[in-house]
């Protein structure tokens, strides 16, 4: 980039695009919705009311403002910057992803539709949608990849638990990726009731936008607390990335406060050099799910498989508006590795007494060498996305494994 | 400029006619079988021929069109491949249009300008992007016009009219009407309602209207062309393709001729239209 840009929080323009990322490559059956879709959000964001009533849901049913923690034994084990957990996996449903799930549950009641479908990888989203689903008596049909229901069975169980339909999906690699051309394949044949709620940062214009919106209180909140606590604003940010929407909603609010560092951390899976879900550091540009972004493809365009020992960040693909990050040099995108993130899993489990989400650890890997190499008053903020309740299982068997080697 | 769809729709409007138009997965299951397919449809009564640009992620398609893609995509199929299909076409037949259809993703990574003046020498004569609307004309669909290739676009049941003119703005050859909300393969097509959508579509273009998504038989074939200028089939000779593949996938002595039979009898049925309309 030889021009930097006089704010990084500008974007994006009127037809969806972050510098050339975004867009709305979609079908015809579905242009007519993604239009009616960004005026009734324009609405929503201007109206009082609709602020205060979903103010009201984040306070008392969300549990909001999620704490800003000071992980003492982490700081101290690590022995370099002042670590700090924004303790999204402290919310209603466990992630952050119901931010997001609340915010577009209201534009589609506001927009009278009364069937919701999802796609997930992890199962977070699909049990925020389910849950406010069930809140407010909405149909809910989530789309699931037929590996990732087998990986996740716990979130499978709470979502059908709270009446919403999960569909297994069998085709492609039967991962997010697949999951998600399913609810778009749904959304396009039940066009006249159904609202597609998009659990990342992704997708055609407005969702990598609206999306965004409803995570920054990520950051918002965050930046009021360390001001409280430290009197200042942090020295870095940290955050894991499958879509990105917990490090966007994290990240948005600093971006034009150059003094803090912000490092986004995508799944490495078995190596850079092997399979990966790291779209930044090993893709391309572009053309997918509605929109133009960094993609894992080979030479001639066919979307390749992403592997990443999380199922949330198992996907081939990246939000535009990170890849309009990474290109413009704001923000640092690095990785971990599914053993790194094994192992952050277990010493943030054993030193804070908090069993991170696989998707969140790989966040905390990637502190646990970032920390040591910074001062004493560096103030270091990790996003804790989401609580590692689901992973239980699979992170259980993998160790037991590997005792009886 | 015109291109042989131009010329084929007006030649058959003249005799009174609707168009046949046939889709197959380019390199199903292999490139060679492919190639003798689509040899094969002319004769067989296709007018005018759609081929598929395999991709891993088909959006817009249902279960059969999207196994034909992977079945291709595993038999070694690229973009570049499926321009060599184009050209061996191309070798015994200069005047049947060829129509490629398919996702963006493929032709960005290939380079826009470096596939429209490939596809233009090998043959092609028109483009059907699924995920391409008008608001991204400036990607694929404008230089694609100045290369002298039709780009067809996608009309569906929620194109209304006020968002018509925008879709029909840089269309050219014909429109495709998706008679059903949904994806490849899924409801049947209500002829009666295809016959109002078209004739709304005329309301506000001169091009010929062709129409697919949900058309399976002969009679639905005939119902269809009646209300429109072109009968789309898809879906039910992929699935005659498919029946007629070994346990692994793999082509057997009747996969040409499978294809080329149903082919026939959809011609005969777009035909019937024609006689019964005298």
């Amino acid at each position: 980039m030889n021009s930097r840009p006089n704010s990084f929080r500008s974007g994006p323009d009127e037809r969806g695009h972050f510098g050339m990322f975004g867009g709305r490559f979609v079908a015809e059956t579905l242009m007519p919705l993604i239009l009616d879709l960004e005026k009734a959000y324009a609405e929503a964001k201007a109206d009082p009311a609709f602020q205060r009533e979903m103010n009201g849901y984040l306070k008392d049913y969300i549990g909001r403002p999620s704490p800003l923690y000071f992980a003492q034994r982490l700081t101290e084990h690590l022995g370099g910057a002042k670590i700090y957990l924004k303790r999204e996996e402290l919310n209603h449903t466990g992630s952050h992803k119901v931010n997001n799930v609340l915010g577009q549950i209201m534009v589609a009641r506001r927009m009278g539709k009364k069937r919701i479908i999802a796609e997930t990888g992890a199962g977070q989203h699909g049990v925020a949608t389910a849950t406010l689903c069930a809140r407010f008596g909405l149909d809910c049909v989530v789309y699931m990849g037929a590996v990732d229901v087998a990986r996740q069975e716990p979130n499978v169980i709470r979502m059908e638990m709270l009446g919403a339909k999960v569909v297994p999906v069998q085709s492609g690699t039967r991962t997010l990726k697949d999951a998600m051309n399913e609810a778009l394949r749904d959304w396009v044949t039940n066009v006249h009731d159904t609202f597609y709620c998009i659990g990342t940062v992704a997708g055609p214009h407005p969702y990598p936008m609206m999306v965004r919106d409803f995570q920054s209180i990520i950051g918002h909140e965050t930046r009021a607390q360390m001001q409280e606590a430290e009197g200042r604003l942090p020295d870095s940010l940290i955050a894991c990335i499958g879509g990105g929407s917990n490090a966007m909603g994290l990240f948005h609010p600093f971006l034009d406060d150059p003094s803090v560092e912000i490092f986004g951390v995508e799944a490495a899976g078995h190596g850079l050099d092997k399979l990966h879900a790291a779209s930044l550091t090993g893709g391309k540009p572009g053309v997918l799910h509605g929109n133009r972004t960094y993609l894992l493809m080979d030479a001639d365009g066919q979307i390749q498989d992403a592997h990443s020992i999380s199922a949330g960040l198992d996907y081939p693909g990246i939000g535009p508006e990170h890849s309009w990050l990474h290109e413009s040099g704001r923000v640092k995108y690095i990785s971990a590795t599914d053993e790194e993130a094994l192992a952050a899993f277990q010493l943030l489990s054993r030193l804070e007494g908090i069993i991170p989400a696989l998707e969140s650890a790989h966040a905390i890997a990637r502190v646990i060498d970032l920390a040591p190499k910074r001062s004493k008053d560096h103030l270091m903020v990790v996003n804790l996305s989401g609580r590692g309740d689901k992973d239980v299982p699979q992170v259980g068997d993998i160790l037991k494994s590997r005792k009886a080697k | 400029m015109s291109t042989r769809i131009d010329t084929r729709l007006a030649d058959l409007r003249k005799q009174g006619r609707a168009a046949f138009v046939t889709f197959l997965m380019a390199g199903d299951p292999d490139p060679a079988t492919s190639l003798a397919i689509i040899k094969a449809l002319p004769q067989a009564g296709a007018e005018i021929i759609e081929i598929g640009m395999p991709f891993t992620d088909p959006m817009a398609d249902g279960p059969a069109i999207q196994a034909a893609g992977l079945r291709a995509l595993k038999g070694g199929m690229t973009l570049h491949k499926t321009l060599d299909l184009v050209r061996g076409f191309r070798k015994d037949d200069d005047a049947t249009p060829i129509v490629l259809m398919g996702y963006y993703n493929p032709i960005y990574i290939y380079g826009v300008e470096a596939f429209l003046a490939d596809a233009k020498t090998a043959g092609v004569d028109g483009l059907i992007i699924v995920d391409l609307p008008p608001e991204e004309d400036d990607e694929l669909c404008l230089p694609a016009m100045k290369a002298g290739l039709n780009f067809i676009r996608l009309a569906t049941p929620t194109t209304d009219d006020k968002r018509l003119p925008a879709v029909l703005a840089n269309t050219s050859g014909f429109v495709y009407y998706v008679s059903i909300t949904g994806i490849t393969g899924a409801a049947a097509a209500n002829a009666t309602q295809v016959g109002d959508a078209v004739a709304r579509i005329k309301r506000h273009t001169k091009l010929p209207v062709c129409v697919g998504f949900g058309i399976r038989t002969p009679d639905a074939a005939r119902d269809i062309a009646r209300a429109a200028d072109g009968a789309v089939v898809g879906t039910a000779l992929v699935e005659a393709l498919a029946k007629s593949l070994d346990a692994e996938g793999r082509a057997t002595a009747a996969t040409v001729k499978a294809v080329a039979d149903l082919t026939a009898s959809l011609a005969q049925g777009v035909r019937g239209a024609a006689q019964a309309a005298e």
